[in-house]
């Protein structure tokens, strides 16, 4: 493993050994990207010997995801698909990230967001004998938005119950974190499993079709614009899966840029984060940022579910996401917290997670991404250190 | 529906979560928090099953799954505490691999074959105290009685013996400890290290012993996030961390057998009824996690008392102390 090379263990029969020395100067512009690039190139090295271990073709793995996820512009249609969520779940981190709020629950607010986006399209749906609870605010829905509602109406409407949905499942660890100092790692990581649970009793005990695990599909009103809809006025269009919810992405990332680097809110949220005792000063509210922030995170978060279900799915099941919340993590420290920077890295892990479906075993993406993340952070002491390599016994 | 057998099983399925308490409490005692419990849990549970299948030796799964547990935490020793990274990210990562990992490595093993399990005893004498005997000594595993011996040792480990010492100090304040002559990182490294082993016995206790098998990443189900959320409970204590283990096992059975009777005290079941009511009772454990959270802080906010001084600060040595 490359972490024995690195490791500044003492061993008399190696003569040199590595020597850490604090940068004092402001390191070079370049050394940012370069030390991402090497560490991401590091941990494709590691996968396939990992993939070589058990008894797979690494390259052939690699050419494979490289074909099966940017190869035509079919391919490359299907990889934008799975960036759209990742966009979002990325957005979603990074602005918690940069307040130092550790919301490692968009998985959660992203399941958050796809329930309450899909109660307002089967709210009709909900069949008779069910507890007063689900039936009165289904039926209140239901006169508000009926079957035929048109899609100017409905994909709005389900828009603004996802984001509601996720900014409910930040706010409650947002506001436990702001009003009792409760660890909102634990807090938003248990709000996943609670939200999945919950999931799974409207998909099995309210909307099942038939006794399936998933609801009945919505009606075509229900579901977000595709390029291949409009084939018929562009030809190369057709076959084209890509659907409204990646311009959904794009443009909450520059809101989001735009909020956090240009605007007064933006700027409390990054000096709570770099320094919360020079921002209590400052006279910023901590304890209302705290839950603003986490309801912002969760609001982008359930975009995400929404934007999956709405564009993708296209009916409420269990299975919408193969870990979308937790790959967001990832791509938001890989984008450095930068919201324009997450558009790219979510389009190549949108690849990543779109050809590793086809490879055997199953885990391969989750380990890939788990040592990117890995030798993302171990790299980073290359930004504030200088490694040196002198000889054994010289003077420290 | 029986409370002798929910608690009797309720202190089996505990002693999953207290091994796995117990090693976080020894890294953050150290000043290094690791989120990485859930991953070095499902290495340790994947390694134990899979070394006892094709072996038959079930000590030897043990073995490996502390092991290679351990291996995983060094690497975010190195990260945390050389590195000086961020832990709680460095800690994400190592759940991620330690995920990755073990499905990678566990690729067909759900079906690879059966095992016996680690033997099951019934402590005599000890048995026939009326109620604790049924309820912890009939029946149990040997994980069982060995976290009865462990727990003990552990609290008289960190409050009464000289490294114990060593090892406060170095997560109250890290710069006096080293002004002491401790070696701050080599003392960080062995906690973390030994919160590594015990995460994969945790592992190893769960494949082997209490819900014997692999079903990938619902073998742990979270389990090594709840630990990490008893630690904050217990306010870095053994004994109340082993309080809440076995208080959460006991949940975790009677989720399951609340299930069962068509009539809950006289009155109609409606989890029987209405099966699907069952996914709120799944949700209660999740829960309870946070219950209990906010039940630690207001505590620790009261009496002023909080986590180690140092938890999550990396030391860099010859720079501002703490």
């Amino acid at each position: 493993m490359a972490t024995q090379a690195t490791s500044p263990v003492k061993s008399p029969a190696f003569p040199f050994r590595l020597r850490f020395e604090r940068r004092v100067e402001v390191p070079p512009p370049w050394l940012g990207p370069a030390v991402s690039v090497g560490a991401i190139v590091i941990a494709l090295l590691l996968g396939a010997v990992v993939l070589r271990l058990v008894g797979g073709d690494p390259w052939a793995a690699y050419r494979h995801i490289a074909r099966a996820a940017f190869g035509d512009i079919g391919v490359f249609s299907d990889t934008l698909v799975k960036a759209t969520p990742l966009i979002l779940t990325g957005l979603a981190c990074s602005v918690a990230f940069r307040m130092k709020l550790w919301n490692i629950g968009a998985e959660g607010q992203f399941f958050a967001g796809a329930l309450a986006a899909s109660a307002v399209v089967l709210a009709p749906y909900v069949p008779a004998g069910a507890p007063g609870w689900i039936a009165i605010p289904a039926a209140a829905v239901a006169a508000l938005i009926p079957p035929t509602a048109p899609g100017w109406i409905i994909i709005p409407a389900m828009l603004v119950a996802g984001m509601l949905g996720g900014a409910l499942w930040g706010f409650i660890p947002g506001w436990l974190k702001a009003k009792l100092r409760v660890n909102e790692i634990i807090t938003t990581l248990m709000m996943n499993y609670i939200v999945i649970a919950l999931v799974n009793f409207f998909v099995f005990g309210v909307w099942s079709e038939g006794g399936f695990q998933m609801s009945r599909t919505f009606q075509k009103a229900a579901w977000l614009p595709r390029l291949a809809d409009f084939a018929t006025q562009v030809k190369a269009f057709r076959g084209l899966t890509t659907h409204l919810g990646l311009v959904f992405g794009v443009i909450a990332a520059v809101i989001v840029w735009y909020i956090l680097y240009r605007s007064r809110w933006g700027y409390e949220i990054r000096l709570i984060g770099d320094n919360p005792r020079a921002a209590d000063y400052a006279g910023i509210n901590i304890t209302r940022n705290t839950v603003l922030v986490l309801m912002t995170s969760g609001a982008l978060a359930g975009l995400a579910g929404m934007s999956e279900i709405a564009g993708v799915v296209h009916r409420l099941q269990t299975s919408i996401s193969p870990g979308y919340g937790f790959s967001g993590i990832i791509i938001a420290w890989l984008a450095k917290l930068n919201p324009l920077v997450v558009v790219p890295v979510s389009i190549l892990f949108g690849g990543l997670i779109l050809a590793g479906r086809e490879i055997q075993p199953s885990g391969v993406p989750r380990l890939i991404q788990g040592i990117i993340l890995f030798m993302l952070i171990a790299s980073e002491v290359l930004m504030h250190y200088r490694v040196r390599l002198v000889r054994a016994g010289a003077e420290e | 529906m029986d409370p002798l057998i929910i608690l009797q099983a309720g202190v089996a399925s505990g002693t999953v979560l207290l091994f796995a308490t117990l090693g976080e409490i020894f890294a953050e005692r150290s000043g290094v928090l690791n989120l990485g419990v859930e991953g070095m849990m499902l290495i340790g549970a994947m390694s134990a099953f899979s070394v006892t299948v094709a072996t038959g030796n079930g000590w030897l799964g043990l073995l490996m799954a502390m092991l290679a547990a351990g291996a995983l935490s060094l690497l975010h020793g190195l990260v945390s505490i050389h590195f000086q990274a961020d832990q709680v990210v460095s800690g994400l990562a190592l759940t991620f691999l330690g995920t990755g990992l073990s499905l990678v490595f566990g690729e067909g093993l759900s079906k690879a074959g059966t095992i016996t399990l680690l033997p099951v005893y019934t402590v005599p004498l000890l048995s026939a105290i009326p109620l604790a005997g049924p309820v912890l000594f009939t029946n149990q595993s040997v994980m069982v009685y060995i976290g009865y011996l462990f727990l003990p040792l552990v609290w008289i480990y960190i409050n009464r013996t000289r490294p114990g010492l060593h090892l406060r100090a170095v997560g109250e304040n890290p710069a006096a400890a080293d002004a002491m002559g401790l070696n701050v990182y080599r003392l960080r490294y062995a906690y973390v290290f030994v919160g590594g082993l015990l995460a994969g016995l945790a592992g190893g206790t769960i494949s082997l012993a209490i819900s014997p098998g692999w079903f990938s990443e619902l073998t742990t189900s979270g389990q090594g996030w709840i630990a990490i959320g008893l630690v904050i409970f217990a306010q870095w204590d053994p004994w109340r961390a082993a309080f809440g283990s076995y208080a959460f096992g006991a949940l975790r059975r009677l989720i399951l057998d609340i299930q069962g009777p068509e009539s809950l005290l006289g009155l109609r079941n409606p989890f029987y009824y209405n099966p699907y009511w069952g996914f709120f009772l799944e949700m209660l454990p999740y829960a309870f996690t946070i219950i209990v959270l906010v039940i630690g802080s207001r505590e620790a906010l009261r009496k002023r008392l909080g986590a180690p001084a140092a938890l999550g600060v990396p030391y860099i040595r010859g720079e501002r102390g703490l």
